[in-house]
């Protein structure tokens, strides 16, 4: 077991450091801070002290050794827009995201979950028809056009629902949080729904197809030869063993989620991560972009590497080798 | 949030009968300030934001004529010594009153090596206290345009600043944030109440502000939201979450003229093309061996082959004023005399360039940038049409503006679209960067095609000094004149910018794109 987690740390560490590597080549071409920082009246000279002091001028090699060196250390410089650290930047903005993306990973399974169910065993059915075809959409419709119609409908159109923004936040140290106000719920809703309609609709079609596959198994056979209750098959025995795939997807993709919050959060400017990240690379805020390219690739290659830990409490197989390994 | 404001709104008619009506104002622009310290970055939303908390000596009324602020009046002692009145009974947010002490150091702050402010001070020795409410400020040389100059300097009070380690401003280079970044301390109309960065910054009325009873606006809140997303920034103004929108996208004009209210103002940004005339060869052309843009032809060729009126028509749906001078219409120094165009004409264009010997055959790439301008790159897409009538074959490349401000700023271009702003409102700032040749400081700053006239660089010298006014004027016009006639630029137009706003809004608009929220009525 200390073997397989030690190899998957290193793994883990070489996926970083590759991913650092990549988010530093990268970003070393995308423009020149230096003349977005001064104004129109800077000097020549202004600008090349300010290159200097920002270590600008120096070999790419030296550049990369120093980010890593300051990233282990959770450092990720200045922001060249704020003038802040990256590190409290970051550690400001998480909270929005994280709310963000488990209101929408939670929405998109209870949602998600019962749909798929309901149009796996009424697969006729004309509502189980609509609703696939509704789901199309979903998958089909590009996030920020979801959002824009949203806001379209629900803010200008009928003036129910906030257009942007976070709405009142309470906070507790740094966490912040709006789910305790009714206006910092109000303005979840749009940004949720529209973050999380893709996942439901992976989710509902995950759920049909693994039910549908279930329903046809033999052991579902017998126990209605058994004459066992409707109910008792389809939610004791069948769903139980849809759950076991959906529950790895979805736990998967809420790495996904946080990741590509981004596009939602620029449509409804709601002030998270990928906010944050978007506002950096056009001002070509070299820090702030390697920090968040960074920060993304540890939360996937965290989430793996607790989904590679968790087959050993799923998988039997693996459980016994381990005991048979304690006993001699 | 309306809830809170509400329930605080409430509680404080209980609390405060007298109290007049309260009206928030809540607004929006793309990008967030980048720091609350008033000499950190020269940019004009930031000056935005510190014009609401700080004052001035001397400020603009909304012609752009100077007017008394922080200083009741003025007067020049010798051609290097200006001495200040202070005004009597101001008083700082935190209560502590505005002595000479503060000017001193709010000029010397501003002159620091960190700030960002230097072009303000420029030619300013020192700042001297003669009594508290006299100060001299002493010039290395007379400065004709001081005093607009001072329009930008912020007053900061002296004992906060030092109190909270903020004497220097704020350097973007450091690892460290200072206090005058997120917290304010002035004498202005506004104080800060709260704020998130990139969400919200939430101003409120400074009940003390010694000119409320002059106030031309009512507005007792001012809330600014960035929204970067163009749909939804036009999204909020029109579900009323947000008032007014200083950046409405321009695809969105027609629909907010009738669902809201657009208005509209001459901004004083010219833009402009400029052509490589210097270098031996150039960088991307076809043409090798010589320079045609050192041929005056050429470039007169270049600009009457444009069609100013089509591109106001077609590209600009008529928000542009065309011009024939680098300098916009509330710029002091400007004529309209200077500012007739030379007549389109293709045929004349033809002509010019067959007498050069580029018939048909000039080939160079065209920089320009696609988010910087209003319509920019469709602007240059039109020019390049137009050249082609001619004979001219121009390959555009347009690019962000990250990428090419630094490529222009290196020299690395052979023609490029530039826009020129005047926070001055004096023609020197103009002529300085972008007409002397390459010199110290501003001179020649952006003078990135290296237009270079002996003539034009003494008169340009003169006009930093000279404070006889009829004579600094000639100057002035002779400078535009010779430089339209040699076709040192080629101008295109001034940028008209439209405001968008709920229909309750009233505001006043401004040349320099400062939404002055003390100026501001909603009904």
């Amino acid at each position: 077991m200390l073997v397989f987690i030690i190899r998957r740390l290193i793994q883990a560490v070489l996926v970083m450091l590759t991913v650092s590597l990549l988010a530093f080549v990268l970003f070393r071409y995308i423009g020149d801070p230096v003349t977005i920082m001064l104004g129109q009246d800077a000097t020549e000279q202004d600008r090349v002290e300010l290159r200097a002091s920002l270590g600008l001028d120096q070999p790419a090699p030296v550049q990369f050794g120093r980010f890593v060196g300051q990233a282990v250390k959770g450092e990720f410089g200045l922001s060249l827009r704020q003038a802040q650290p990256v590190s409290t930047l970051l550690k400001e903005r998480l909270p929005a995201t994280v709310e963000l993306s488990v209101v929408a990973a939670i929405l998109a399974l209870l949602i998600g979950l019962p749909l798929g169910v309901y149009t796996a065993l009424k697969r006729n059915g004309f509502m189980a028809q609509s609703i696939l075809a509704f789901s199309l959409l979903g998958i089909s419709l590009p996030t920020f056009l979801i959002g824009i119609l949203l806001i379209l409908i629900f803010s200008v159109q009928l003036g129910w629902l906030p257009s942007y923004g976070r709405g009142e936040v309470l906070k507790f140290g740094w966490w912040s949080t709006g789910l305790l106000s009714w206006d910092g719920i109000k303005h979840l809703i749009l940004p949720a729904i529209t973050l999380c309609l893709f996942q439901l609709t992976l989710i509902l079609r995950l759920v049909r197809s693994e039910m549908l596959e279930v329903l046809r198994a033999d052991y579902i056979k017998f126990a209605r030869a058994r004459g066992l209750s409707q109910r008792a098959i389809h939610f004791g025995h069948a769903l139980k063993n849809t759950m076991v795939p959906v529950i790895t997807i979805t736990g998967l993709q809420l790495g996904g989620i946080i990741a590509f919050a981004i596009v939602t959060e620029t449509v409804f400017q709601w002030p998270g991560m990928g906010l944050l990240f978007i506002q950096a690379v056009q001002f070509a805020d070299i820090p702030v972009m390697a920090a968040y390219l960074c920060l993304i690739a540890l939360v996937f290659v965290v989430i793996n590497l607790l989904v590679d830990l968790l087959y050993f409490l799923v998988d039997p197989r693996l459980r016994t080798q381990l005991s048979g390994a304690k006993g001699h | 949030m309306n809830k809170t404001v509400l329930a605080a709104a409430l509680a404080a008619l209980v609390a405060l009968p007298l109290v007049g009506h309260s009206k928030t104002l809540t607004w929006s622009s793309q990008g967030d300030f980048m720091t609350l310290d008033p000499h950190a970055q020269n940019e004009n939303l930031i000056i935005t934001a510190s014009s609401y908390v700080y004052e001035p000596l001397v400020d603009y009324n909304k012609d752009f004529q100077l007017t008394p602020a922080l200083a009741t009046s003025w007067e020049q002692l010798e051609p290097t010594v200006w001495r200040f009145t202070l005004r009597e009974g101001v008083k700082f947010h935190d209560g502590a009153p505005f002595t000479a002490d503060d000017v001193v150091f709010s000029i010397h702050r501003a002159m620091a090596p960190t700030s960002n402010f230097k072009a303000y001070v420029n030619g300013i020795d020192k700042a001297v206290k003669v009594d508290d409410k006299t100060v001299d400020i002493i010039t290395t040389a007379p400065n004709p345009v001081l005093l607009r100059q001072l329009t930008n300097v912020f007053i900061m009070n002296k004992d906060w600043s030092e109190k909270n380690k903020a004497q220097q401003p704020q350097d973007f280079n450091k690892n460290e944030e200072t206090y005058s970044s997120r917290n304010t301390n002035g004498t202005g109309p506004y104080k800060v109440k709260s704020r998130e960065v990139d969400v919200r910054t939430v101003f409120v009325e400074n009940e003390e502000w010694w000119n409320k009873g002059n106030k031309v606006g009512n507005v007792t809140e001012v809330i600014y939201v960035p929204i970067k997303q163009n749909a939804t920034r036009t999204a909020a103004l029109l579900s009323g979450e947000v008032d007014l929108v200083l950046d409405p996208p321009a695809q969105d004009l027609q629909r907010l003229r009738q669902q809201a209210k657009v208005v509209e103002g001459n901004e004083y940004r010219t833009i402009y093309l400029g052509l490589d005339q210097k270098s031996p060869e150039l960088k991307y052309s076809s043409i090798k061996g010589k320079n045609p843009f050192a041929d005056q032809r050429v470039r007169e060729a270049l600009y009457v082959a444009i069609d100013i009126e089509a591109i106001k028509k077609a590209v600009m749906r008529g928000s542009s004023a065309p011009t024939g001078t680098m300098i916009a219409p509330q710029v002091h120094g400007y004529t309209k005399e200077l500012a007739q165009r030379l007549p389109y004409n293709p045929d004349r264009a033809k002509e010019l360039l067959k007498e050069a010997g580029y018939d048909n055959s000039l080939t160079f790439t065209l920089d320009c940038p696609n988010d910087r301008y209003i319509n920019d790159e469709a602007i240059c897409q039109a020019i390049v049409g137009m050249w082609a009538k001619v004979g001219v074959k121009a390959n555009l490349n347009a690019m962000p503006r990250a990428t090419y401000f630094p490529k222009v700023q290196n020299y690395d271009s052979s023609a490029y679209m530039f826009g020129w702003g005047v926070p001055t409102f004096d023609a020197l700032y103009t002529l300085q960067s972008l007409m002397h040749s390459k010199g110290e400081g501003a001179d020649g700053s952006f003078n990135f095609g290296n237009y270079n006239n002996a003539e034009v660089d003494t008169l340009i010298d003169q006009i930093k000094t000279e404070t006889d006014t009829a004579k600094r004027d000639a100057a002035i016009h002779k400078v535009l004149e010779i430089h339209a006639k040699e076709v040192g630029h080629i101008p295109l137009h001034d940028q008209i910018i439209p405001w968008a706003m709920a229909k309750k809004v009233d505001v006043i608009h401004r040349a320099d794109n400062r939404m002055a929220a003390q100026w501001v009525t909603v009904q």
